[in-house]
């Protein structure tokens, strides 16, 4: 018995490592089954949020990269909203004069809003077929018209340019005015023309009036804020507040209608009487 | 030797964090890791007690795994590694370096590296046989354990220098 005892003294070392390394094995091999217990993976308490800690500081060093990924994600996501927007758009279109509209997808690159005549570039030409006189619109209203166009862009008269004068009408009462800009707030277009008759509310929306084969009928632009006669007494001047914040623009989608060509070719054999 | 525990056990816990937090993240060439926390087993006193050798390496490999979600092999060849360091310091330092060694760092630079080649070559050794756990692979394991024997060492003994330069 007193051997044996010293036996384990003397020996105490080489079975503690025994001891240690099998205890070793045995969790490494645990590891590897799936049935593994927790405790001893990164996905524990203490280690896991030791190495979250890391990864945060870590985080800082990669920033742009994430940052470039994330930009490049978002424009990849933003364009397939697009096209589902588009898709539910062109439904919701089906019914309206026009049988086929379709809408190009393209992104705003670039936006003014402080001048007196604006312009947009878009990032979209020719090679995705957008065309001169073409209507533009962002997912919330629209935008203005196809000025001038190149390969892969296009510059867009703004609503908020005094030379843009857009047909548009009251939701509820179709009656018809003119869109213009008076170029003192970007969020505030002047519709002009509306017959005195007319019953107005603060609040009702504006939409296109499809008179024209730029916009096709009922796309939003914006609500009556306020309204007064002009000099005359027989037109309202109807300030309407747009749907768009012009300031902060990104996607936009313009509209090409197929039978444009058509009816403008129709309008124009037409001699015009004065 | 309060001082030697507690110097000890900073070096622990310092060297458990450098190699999870830092350089399990280098991966020279893709797949040279180097294990600095094996430096803990290295400098352990050599006077020390022997079962706190081990039982201590053992824990700090284990948790070295945790971190690195690789069951128990980290802790497996820890052991090891502690088990036959004295021999390797026999090797190295002559019979009885039990009396002619005070600090390792301190000793003749020929010994040293000898020291830490042989002790880490033990401890990747039966790392990647470990860890890659396959005859198949026979190659992998030989070459992952001589290119990470070389830089871990490399590593280490530019650290021994460091530390040892200012008391030589």
């Amino acid at each position: 018995m007193q051997q044996l005892i010293n036996f384990f003294i003397r020996k105490r070392h080489f079975l503690l490592f025994c001891l240690l390394v099998l205890l070793g094995l045995y969790f490494t091999f645990q590891s590897r089954s799936y049935h593994s217990g927790k405790y001893l993976s990164a996905a524990n308490g203490l280690s896991g949020t030791l190495l979250s800690w890391t990864s945060g500081i870590g985080e800082y060093f990669d920033l742009k990269a994430q940052n470039e990924l994330l930009q490049q994600e978002n424009s990849q996501l933003r364009e397939a909203v697009g096209n589902v927007d588009s898709v539910y758009r062109r439904q919701a279109m089906r019914s309206s004069l026009f049988a086929d509209v379709d809408f190009i997808p393209a992104k705003v690159i670039d936006n003014n809003y402080s001048r007196t005549k604006n312009y947009l570039t878009l990032k979209g030409g020719e090679r995705d077929g957008v065309q001169s006189g073409m209507g533009v619109v962002s997912p919330n209203g629209i935008l203005g018209i196809i000025d001038k166009t190149s390969e892969g862009y296009a510059t867009v008269l703004s609503i908020l340019n005094t030379q843009s004068s857009i047909n548009a009408k009251l939701t509820k009462s179709n009656h018809f005015g003119t869109l213009q800009w008076d170029t003192r707030d970007p969020n505030v277009v002047q519709l002009i023309d509306v017959q005195r008759l007319a019953p107005l509310a603060i609040g009702d929306s504006i939409v296109t009036g499809g008179r024209s084969t730029i916009f096709p009928a009922g796309i939003p632009i914006g609500s009556i804020e306020s309204y007064e006669l002009d000099q005359s007494g027989n037109y309202y001047v109807v300030q309407i507040r747009l749907f768009n914040d012009m300031t902060s623009l990104g996607p936009a989608y313009v509209i090409r209608i197929a039978d444009a060509p058509e009816i403008q070719e129709l309008e124009a054999s037409i001699p015009d009487e004065e | 030797m309060k001082n030697e525990v507690i110097s000890n056990s900073v070096r622990f816990v310092a060297l458990l964090l450098l190699q999870v937090l830092l350089l399990n993240n280098i991966a020279l060439f893709g797949y040279i890791v180097p294990f600095l926390y094996v430096i803990y087993i290295l400098r352990f006193p050599v006077s020390g007690n022997r079962t706190v050798l081990l039982l201590s390496s053992f824990l700090l490999g284990l948790l070295v795994d945790v971190f690195s979600n690789t069951g128990g092999v980290h802790a497996v060849a820890s052991v090891c590694m502690a088990y036959s360091r004295p021999f390797f310091l026999k090797t190295s330092f002559g019979i009885s370096y039990e009396y002619n060694v005070v600090k390792i760092i301190e000793m003749p630079l020929g010994g040293i590296i000898t020291y830490v080649l042989g002790a880490v070559l033990v401890h990747h050794s039966v790392l990647f046989c470990l860890e890659i756990f396959s005859t198949d692979h026979l190659l992998l394991i030989l070459k992952s354990t001589l290119f990470s024997v070389g830089f871990s060492s490399l590593l280490i003994l530019i650290s021994f220098i460091l530390l040892g330069s200012k008391k030589r």
